[in-house]
């Protein structure tokens, strides 16, 4: 995803603050209901079910990573291949040039290799990392989302969002703060 | 029954035709044994281990799960306690094997007698000395699904929080005792039907695909039953995709094992170890090897990959019921060709007696389900959503 500066007045977006990942995840399935799109969760751990609650729905890396499995084990073999029967063709105990079971080890350690370099560079990619400014870190709070605390981001990009408006729906969620993110 | 409970009675009609199939299929099985023994018996050995195998799978499962306590385990606890305490029947289905040790072992018969390289183990491989580790293979085992089952009903009943850490202390060492003693039965069962072979990652291979039979028996109940409550209230997408997760494990595992056993033996190109590969690879039966790889191992093993695959029941239980399929063509494999040593031979008994003694076991298997409430009652990790906020 870029980096946005649009929004009202150099704001990013509106963001609610909450002590236990339970009632995050409530507010973000909430905000979805009321038809929020452009949000975002924060949390100091894995809250399981909140990806979905703030509209994740499926992700490209695991086709990314099987592309690189399929491509990794591909190459190993075929490199495997070339060695053995065109490079350096040698008879070994008497068995054929092109032996492919000893083939498969290589070409199983290529596919788990491969995979997960693409998973783990893919994956980079796809956040859009790495990134060195965003404006959540202009909130100093926001610091506590790698320690205790639990943050919800309503971005000022989604169409719906009202300055005054998102406030509301936010202070409704009864969280412990809401604050604004300058961009 | 009384109560209005669909899915007992669903289980009690499942039992009640369990059960005919499977007399009914027993008596022409009998009729196979009057005519031809030695095919009866061979037929008979593949298709107990096929389904006391399922009973194993059921206990390995079990004492996996108390391990390592994750919630895919708790809404397919009672089935797996039910497969466990079926074990004690699988003993007794033993005895035709165990009395007609002669016919169906080489080591047993008069040409065992005369071969130097045989009676060089008959220390280990002899009548009686095979008899006791049967009887003490399931001592331990009918002890384990002993335990498991009466300390779950106890939490049933009394909620006490303990239980749960009584079963892990019982569980954790058991998976190791678990492990050993069935590498020795399937050592003994199968491996000794060529007793000049010897492979020791054998009895862990052979588990794997046990284990694999079972999470897909219990995995395909479990779609069918979560329709009806009480599952319906307990099994969510998430527990199904966890559930196709362990499949994925355990299909990669059997993959994994049974490669090395074959590399290992292919590099070392011996005469006295690749005879087993030669039969199994012999006229026939290299087509069943070729299928096992693709649909025991690679189509599994794409499908697995997919979220879609493990969320949607439909699918899931589609591809359950086809690796019961593509295991019992494993289990056939692995065993049959030790008895006929040139090429691919099926006889009309290799599809009746897996029926008979699956139909037996079935019944005994749903019996067992009726006993206690689908679900664990009163252990703490089945409340609440599965797996929301916290991971295991």
């Amino acid at each position: 995803m870029e980096i946005e500066y649009t929004g009202q007045s150099g704001l990013y977006g509106l963001m609610a603050s909450f002590d236990r990942p339970e009632p995050l995840l409530e507010a973000a399935r909430e905000a979805r209901a009321e038809g929020y799109r452009d949000m975002d969760a924060y949390a100091p751990m894995p809250v399981e079910g909140l990806a979905e609650a703030v509209g994740f729905r499926s992700n490209s890396v695991s086709r990314i990573v099987f592309a690189g499995g399929l491509m990794g084990a591909i190459g190993g073999f075929g490199l495997m291949w070339w060695i053995s029967v065109i490079a350096y063709p040698h008879i070994v105990d008497g068995r054929p040039l092109n032996s492919w079971p000893a083939y498969i080890p290589i070409t199983f350690e290529c596919m788990v290799l491969i995979a997960s370099i693409t998973a783990v560079v893919g994956m980079l990619a796809l956040n859009g990392l790495p990134r060195p400014y965003h404006p959540v870190f202009n909130v100093p709070q926001f610091e506590r989302a790698s320690r205790d605390q639990f943050f919800l981001c309503i971005e000022a990009t989604d169409p719906k969002f009202d300055l005054a408006a998102t406030r509301r729906f936010l202070e409704h969620l009864k969280p412990l703060e809401v604050m604004e993110v300058e961009a | 029954m009384t109560n209005p409970d669909p899915a007992m009675d669903r289980i009690a009609i499942w039992q009640r035709w369990s059960l005919i199939i499977g007399i009914a299929a027993s008596l022409g099985a009998f009729a196979a044994f009057q005519i031809n023994r030695a095919e009866f018996l061979r037929s008979y050995l593949f298709a107990y281990l096929f389904w006391a195998g399922m009973a194993l799978g059921c206990l390995g499962i079990l004492l996996l799960h108390h391990t390592v306590g994750g919630k895919w385990g708790m809404v397919i606890r009672r089935f797996c306690e039910a497969g466990a305490r079926t074990i004690p029947i699988m003993a007794v289905l033993l005895i035709p094997v165990l009395v007609s040790l002669g016919t169906l072992y080489v080591w047993a018969g008069p040409e065992g007698a005369r071969d130097a390289d045989i009676q060089s183990k008959a220390a280990y491989l002899n009548v009686p000395f095979f008899i006791a580790r049967a009887v003490f293979y399931f001592a331990i085992w009918t002890l384990y699904a002993f335990l498991l089952s009466k300390w779950s009903a106890e939490q049933d009943r009394t909620a006490d929080a303990g239980l749960a850490g009584r079963m892990r202390a019982l569980s954790a060492p058991g998976l190791v005792v678990f492990v050993v003693t069935t590498t020795f039965a399937f050592f003994d069962w199968i491996m000794s039907i060529e007793p000049h072979w010897f492979s020791t990652v054998y009895g862990a291979m052979f588990l794997m695909g046990l284990v694999l039979e079972a999470f897909a028996l219990i995995i395909a109940l479990l779609i069918i039953l979560s329709k009806h409550a009480p599952l319906r209230d307990y099994v969510t997408p998430q527990h199904l995709h966890d559930l196709g997760n362990m499949m994925f494990a355990f299909t990669v595992l059997w993959a994994y094992l049974a490669f090395s056993q074959f590399i290992i033996i292919w590099a070392g190109n011996l005469p006295e170890e690749i005879p087993w590969y030669l039969r199994r690879l012999a006229k026939g039966w290299n087509a069943i090897a070729v299928f096992l790889i693709v649909f025991h191992f690679c189509l599994p093993f794409v499908l697995l990959l997919q979220r879609d695959m493990k969320r949607r029941a439909g699918l899931l239980l589609k591809l359950c019921a086809f690796m019961l399929v593509v295991r019992i063509v494993d289990v056939f494999w692995v065993v049959e060709p030790g008895f006929y040593q040139q090429q691919l031979q099926v006889h009309w008994t290799d599809f009746l007696l897996p029926v008979a003694i699956g139909g037996l076991w079935l019944a005994a298997l749903f019996r067992q389900l009726r006993a206690r409430p689908l679900v664990p009652l009163n252990d703490p990790r089945l409340r609440g959503a599965p797996r929301e906020t916290v991971a295991f």
